[in-house]
């Protein structure tokens, strides 16, 4: 299934892009799942998505948690935890 | 309700101004976020960062009497003093008013998606979120 992934901020910059289209196996169905699965690319994806690192997700503009769903055509993005206001 | 993410700065006369018209308002609170001592760029994500603070502002309205409110957030380049963010709440009280002005501001610095690059001489760097801010959006659960 295809997804749209989005960066922000300090992880846009790490990984060098602030969107990319990608297809996803079946398996990986979840934010968590999304994760570990760009930490398996390697260098630089490795420490932006590494386990101990503060980031939060959102999948169609919602805040969502490390176990929420991920379908196709969704919208996914990461970025570090916010600094507004 | 208004929410708007600008480049541009706000006047808080104007915007307090126009959530004052109706006859049974009785308190506008307001407050307004600066920029400190260093240069900055805010960056945000475009469509999720007006839906979140929409939703702030209805948790809200749900929880205070918000006869109207306004919230403007600026991106992009800020110099000290500029301004970055107005909250503005009318109300037929002040209770409600103060309450829900500052409970926008709180949830707004910890779900908002917004992120400052500071600039400075040493060269440029993202702030960390701080745990004071969750805190602070802790204590309205």
């Amino acid at each position: 299934m295809k997804v749209k992934l989005l960066f922000f901020a300090s992880l846009r910059e790490q990984l060098g892009r602030p969107a990319e289209e990608l297809e996803l196996p079946p398996s990986v169905n979840t934010v968590a799942a999304l994760r570990d699965h760009l930490r398996g690319r390697g260098g630089e994806w490795s420490t932006v998505f590494a386990p101990n690192r503060a980031l939060r997700a959102a999948v169609n503009q919602d805040m969502a948690q490390p176990a929420a769903p991920i379908k196709a055509g969704d919208e996914v993005a990461f970025f570090p935890p916010v600094t507004g206001g | 309700m208004k929410v708007a993410i600008q480049r541009e700065d706000f006047d808080l006369g104007g915007e307090v101004r126009a959530i004052s018209k109706k006859h049974d308002i009785g308190a506008v609170a307001s407050f307004v976020g600066l920029v400190r001592d260093v240069r900055m760029t805010l960056e945000h994500y475009p469509g999720m960062t007006e839906r979140a603070i929409r939703q702030i502002v209805d948790e809200a309205a749900s929880r205070w009497q918000v006869m109207d409110c306004t919230v403007i957030h600026r991106y992009g380049e800020l110099a000290p003093n500029d301004q970055i963010v107005l909250v503005a709440v009318a109300s037929a009280h002040r209770g409600d008013a103060f309450a829900a002005c500052e409970f926008i501001m709180d949830y707004l610095k910890t779900q908002a998606p917004f992120w400052k690059k500071e600039h400075r001489a040493a060269g440029a760097t993202w702030v960390e979120a701080r745990v004071a801010d969750d805190e602070a959006a802790g204590r309205w659960k």
